[in-house]
């Protein structure tokens, strides 16, 4: 029988905050703009420049540290770890080996196989590194150090996964820890949020680790998923054969699925970490973890019982909304809006995640306004436009957050309520339809159903479907 | 002197420091590391138990700036430096295969 192997992983994240400015320096963190303009001579790393640390990193660092069970280090301190690379200006990044802002946490995730915890290991701030940009056609690359100086918290799991799906739980667990922080959008595409793999297999029933490697380069929960089911099978070929699996750095290519191995940045596991002489000590009192807590935003599990308590709406209804912070905003504003959480709900559960997959969308994606949703709700509510018009409505008002009132009117969408108008349109198409009448006088109860579908069609879809039920019945027995 | 600086060392620091030594620099660094050693193990003969480890040398702790923009586009001094520039990035030797 074939050896049972069991797959054993460990995860780097990396975060950027949400701060207004780098960690360093007052240069902005705004994404996308144009290359080398938010610079400056400290995240360059021109001799002589000073860095200043941001208050709101480390406000955010111990949040997170919080909200996932950590111990804060109350005397933390920055060091420098040094190595030669384009992307690195000042040929060491400032980072915490020794005394990181957070140790020993945990957050719990759910699988199909039940509950679980996955211990951190640490978690300690840091600051980004520029970005590169390869020439296909030359044999050049291009450095841009807008990102240079971006504040990271990086979160170092313990191997405690075993699959992808707990992989992938892990990961959408701290996203949307951090995400109701407000500490970061998390976007893996942008990103803002990035987890290099560290994995290794071993024989089932074994205590002992086998060699891992660690894999860069992910950058969506499929290539993740994709590129641990890869390197497993990879690592496992190597045992049968009787190989060894070599301790490296591996870069994923998604399009290739398949993964090789990075040019060692010459012996560079060696980082002669050492104290950061250019920062002084952080001291964290008592006091100030108490206030980072008493402003700590509501998270979901305080969300879902307000929502029992608040809003008349399912505990499932209210389980997938808050899986995103940007839905469950979107929900409360637009339940407070038009006072019909239900309704809310459902619009958000059914057509906005339909558009989303359609266009292959997070919630943080979303840019329509909840005051137009609840407009929509309210012109539905009161028979302006029936459910099939509402539904094209809404596919406007996603993708360009349209005014609905105004494009109904505009558009010529609103409901005929006009019963004379209605009458004339159904004695016309009973009149073109006399087969499906007489069997409809005869007994037969599904002719009625073409005789509705060809007045709504008449009406445009402009009709209410009860209304012209009704009238039809009654216009048929006379 | 009692620290002794091994060749392969001497190699490998240079490596890591991205410097390449002459015959002549490296005899000289290595006579160097072997004093810094020296001077590090007297310091070692001091009884620094019961005594934290310092990470720095004033009695300073939590200087913080506020999370304000201060900085506006500096593109054309931060370029100003380049050896070489294309589309107002650093142009560098191409770093992946």
């Amino acid at each position: 029988m074939a050896k049972q192997y069991e797959t054993v992983i460990g995860l780097e994240v990396h975060i950027e905050l949400a701060t207004k400015t780098k960690i360093f320096c007052g240069c902005s963190t705004e994404f996308g703009g144009a290359p080398n303009t938010h610079t400056c001579p400290v995240c360059t790393g021109m001799p002589g420049a000073l860095p200043v640390l941001n208050r709101q990193v480390v406000e955010y660092a111990m949040a997170i540290g919080l909200a996932t069970n950590c111990r804060i280090t109350q005397v933390c301190k920055f060091d420098r770890k040094n190595y030669f690379y384009p992307d690195n200006p000042q040929n060491y990044q400032i980072s915490q080996l020794y005394l990181p802002i957070a140790r020993d946490g945990w957050v719990e995730i759910e699988t199909g196989a039940g509950r679980k915890k996955v211990r951190i290991h640490e978690m300690h701030m840091e600051e980004d590194a520029g970005k590169l940009v390869h020439d296909e056609w030359d044999d050049t690359s291009l450095v841009d150090y807008n990102r240079s100086g971006v504040p990271l918290v990086e979160i170092v799991s313990e191997p405690d996964m075993r699959s992808a799906e707990e992989v992938i739980a892990y990961l959408e667990k701290l996203r949307m820890i951090v995400q109701y922080l407000g500490a970061s959008d998390c976007k893996l595409q942008e990103g803002s949020m990035r987890a290099d793999v560290n994995l290794s297999v071993r024989e089932a029933g074994s205590g002992k680790l086998g060699t891992r490697t660690e894999m860069k380069n992910l950058n969506s929960f499929k290539a993740i998923a994709r590129a641990i089911e890869g390197e497993r099978e990879r690592q496992i070929e190597l045992l049968e054969a009787g190989k060894e699996v070599v301790q490296e750095t591996r870069r994923w290519d998604d399009n290739k699925e398949h993964s090789y191995a990075m040019r060692s940045k010459e012996d560079a596991q060696d980082y002669r970490y050492f104290p950061e002489p250019d920062l002084v000590p952080i001291v964290i009192s008592d006091e100030w973890i108490a206030e980072v807590k008493a402003r700590q935003p509501e998270l979901r599990t305080e969300k879902l019982e307000r929502y029992k308590r608040e809003f008349d709406i399912p505990r499932y209804d209210a389980e997938i909304i808050t899986e995103s912070k940007r839905m469950a905003d979107i929900f409360e504003e637009t339940a407070a809006l038009c006072g019909k959480p239900k309704k809310a709900a459902n619009w958000l559960m059914v057509e906005t995640m339909r558009l989303m997959k359609e266009h292959d969308m997070e919630p943080e994606d979303l840019t329509f306004s909840p005051a137009n949703l609840a407009k929509l709700i309210e012109l539905a509510d009161a028979g302006t436009v029936n459910s099939s018009v509402a539904k094209k409505v809404f596919e406007k008002i996603f993708t360009d957050d349209v005014e609905p009132e105004a494009y109904v009117k505009e558009q010529g969408l609103g409901m005929v309520n006009d019963e004379d108008a209605l009458r004339g349109v159904i004695e016309k198409v009973l009149a073109d339809n006399p087969k499906a009448v007489e069997d409809y006088r005869g007994g037969k109860e599904k002719a009625m159903g073409a005789l509705v579908g060809q007045t709504m069609r008449a009406m445009k879809g402009k009709a209410d479907p009860g209304m012209v039920n009704a009238m039809l019945k009654k216009m048929l027995q006379d | 002197m009692a620290n002794k600086i091994s060749d392969e060392t001497i190699e490998y620091v240079g490596i890591l420091a991205k410097l390449e030594l002459t015959d002549e620099e490296k005899e000289a660094a290595k006579s160097d590391m072997e004093k810094m050693l020296d001077y590090i193990d007297t310091l070692n003969e001091l009884d620094t138990s019961g005594i934290e480890p310092m990470s720095h040398v004033f009695p300073v702790n939590n200087v913080f700036r506020e999370d304000v923009v201060t900085n506006g586009d500096n593109r054309e001094d931060t370029l100003a430096n380049a050896p070489l520039c294309k589309e107002d990035s650093f142009e560098v030797p191409r770093t992946i295969g």
